[in-house]
């Protein structure tokens, strides 16, 4: 990783918002605007995450580490002209559960690096929520789930959410499938990620893959 | 050495000595409703219905202990908050107690008295009191006032409180404290032999062990000065080598501890101070054939069972829902084959 991303990282870590932006602006001073802001957000929040799965870091500072990229990122670039605005756009959403802090880590990790997010809140009904993807037409639905039965019924939403190339892609977290990982199969997803931060990489692949011949 | 009871089982292992063979320690609560042929709902809404369950549960199965425990949610409804229940499931809980424009200080401590759904709780545990005496530990169960505010706050609004404004945090201890003292002691006086102190916050999977040190951990020390019993801090499968130090000197007796971690280091680490209780994977055990039971029980007694201090359980502390019984069954029988001191065979297994 490049000597800014760690300063960038640490400056996260230890909550220090003066020094995030900072390094944030110089960054994009050097580079185009949206280029600054990939290399640098994209490649710390990934590494913080990769460290919590480690064991390395506390859940604390991956929120706080994407909370933190989301407000400097509303607060420097103008809503007209952030990569947000016209960025791919991507459902996300808590299956039957109350608990969303696994999708405001997807969200603001998603957010961080440019994608357009949807949130469709939580405690969904698995068909109620297919119904709102396919309405939007997103390529791509993100579910965070935190029980095990509400797991299960992810195979209701997926079965809801139909066939064929325009179906959006269905990816799904939670600590179920960090505890059990075949789950993510057994319930029909298309992919899985372990940390919220996955799901930049995770969108990233599928979308890529949607644009290949 | 001939047989022991349960509770000398349990209370020898406590102690870091060998006892007869590693106690097996099967939290079923949500399979009682299975056996009774009801709704869950319908389940947790007589304590008889708990009592009876859980006694010919723990029989079938093997286990050491009975759980006098419904769900956490129970907590969330004493403060307010209105429970989700679904047909194979733990009861969940709802939005957060507080609405995200509402002041903390509109949290107004609950009377045990009026909360009716602990009341049962105590009613069941005085039930099965009356069954097993002093046969079979009973463990009550009260979520940490350090980890219940996810639940009356919701996680963020908790989290961005605990690092922001320290003065707001300690005055919603202060009521937590007085309301999990109050409910691990009613607990104790209708009979459980010890708490469960459901503590998942204070594992290093969810806060860093410096925050922890100047948060929860005195907030553990505190609640645990005025309990009259003792208690096991359970991290819900998060994990735990990183602040085991702490937690032992919190005056914990053991720790839940989680199957990401190595179970041989982490007995390694709590020989002789800290009982391990632990660590098959619930969530994986949903696929698990009875050989693979077996296996996995035998590598855990290998690594954690010799000299004692080692309660066999999963790694979260409730077996779910969806677990076969033919895998449950097998657990309990590898626990009775090869869990016998001075263990043989399961070490040649690790
Ligand atoms: C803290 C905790 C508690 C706390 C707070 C719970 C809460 N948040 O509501 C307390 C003590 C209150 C508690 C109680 C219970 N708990 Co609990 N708890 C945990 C613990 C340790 C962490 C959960 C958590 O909030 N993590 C923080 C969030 C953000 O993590 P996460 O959702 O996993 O998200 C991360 C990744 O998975 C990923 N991610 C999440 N969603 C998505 C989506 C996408 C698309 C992607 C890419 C990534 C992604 O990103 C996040 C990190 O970056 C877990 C075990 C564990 N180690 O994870 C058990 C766990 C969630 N609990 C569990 C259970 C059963 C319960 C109870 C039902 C027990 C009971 N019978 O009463 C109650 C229910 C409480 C309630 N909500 O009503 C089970 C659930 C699974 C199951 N068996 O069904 C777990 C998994 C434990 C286990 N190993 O079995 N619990």
């Amino acid at each position: 990783m490049e000597a800014r991303t760690l300063r960038f990282e640490a400056a996260l870590l230890s909550m220090d918002r003066v020094l995030c932006r900072s390094l944030l602006q110089e960054a994009m001073g050097e580079e185009r605007q949206l280029e600054g802001i990939e290399h640098l957000l994209g490649p710390a929040l990934a590494h913080i995450g990769d460290r919590w799965e480690a064991g390395e870091l506390a859940l604390t500072q991956v929120y706080m580490g994407g909370r933190i990229c989301e407000d400097l990122l509303a607060d420097l670039c103008p809503t007209s002209s952030t990569p947000v605005a016209g960025g791919p756009r991507i459902g996300v959403g808590v299956l039957l559960d109350q608990h969303q802090l696994g999708k405001r880590i997807v969200a603001s990790s998603l957010r961080s690096c440019g994608f357009q997010v949807l949130d469709y809140g939580q405690g969904l009904e698995p068909l109620e929520l297919a119904r709102l993807a396919r309405k939007d037409q997103v390529p791509i639905l993100m579910v965070s789930v935190l029980m095990l039965n509400s797991a299960l019924r992810l195979r209701e939403l997926r079965e809801a959410l139909g066939e064929g190339p325009e179906r959006p892609r269905l990816v799904v977290g939670g600590a179920p499938f960090r505890f059990n990982p075949r789950l993510w199969q057994e319930v029909g997803a298309d992919a899985v990620g372990q940390t919220g931060v996955d799901a930049v990489a995770i969108a990233q692949r599928l979308l890529e893959e949607s644009c290949a011949p | 050495m001939c047989a022991m009871t349960s509770a000398q089982r349990v209370f020898t292992t406590l102690s870091h000595q060998e006892p007869d063979r590693v106690p097996l320690a099967l939290n079923l609560v949500l399979r009682g409703a299975r056996e009774l042929g009801l709704s869950i709902r319908d389940y947790f809404s007589d304590p008889a219905n708990v009592v009876e369950a859980q006694l010919r549960l723990q029989q079938r199965f093997r286990s050491d202990v009975l759980f006098g425990f419904f769900h956490a949610a129970l907590e969330y409804e004493a403060w307010g908050g209105e429970v989700v229940f679904t047909e194979d499931g733990p009861p969940n809980s709802g939005a957060p107690v507080l609405g995200s424009h509402q002041p903390l200080s509109s949290l107004r401590l609950p009377e045990l008295a009026a909360s009716k759904g602990l009341l049962k709780v105590l009613q069941a545990i005085e039930a099965m009191k009356a069954r097993v005496g002093d046969e079979v530990p009973i463990l009550g169960v009260a979520v940490s006032p350090y980890s219940l505010p996810v639940l009356q706050l919701g996680f963020d609004r908790y989290i961005e409180l605990l690092l922001g404004d320290r003065a707001e945090f300690w005055t919603l201890m202060e009521q937590n404290i007085a309301f999990c003292q109050s409910w691990a002691n009613a607990q104790l006086a209708a009979g459980a032999s010890a708490i469960v102190y459901f503590d998942p916050l204070a594992s290093p999977t969810l806060v860093p062990r410096s925050l922890y040190q100047d948060t929860g951990f005195q907030v553990a020390q505190r609640t645990f000065a005025g309990l009259k019993g003792p208690t096991v801090t359970l991290l819900a499968s998060g994990r735990s080598l990183g602040v085991l130090d702490d937690l032992a000197a919190t005056g914990t007796l053991g720790v839940g501890v989680s199957c990401d971690e190595d179970l041989a280091q982490i007995k390694a680490a709590c020989r002789g101070r800290l009982c391990v209780i632990g660590n098959l994977n619930g969530l994986a055990m949903v696929d698990w054939s009875p050989a693979e039971a077996e296996r996995q029980v035998k590598a855990a007694l290998a690594q954690a069972g010799p000299g004692g201090g080692f309660i066999l359980c999963d790694t979260h502390g409730e077996i779910p829902w969806w677990v076969p019984d033919d895998t449950l069954m097998a657990l309990g029988e590898a626990v009775q084959t090869w869990g016998r001191y001075p263990l043989v065979g399961a070490e040649a297994h690790a």
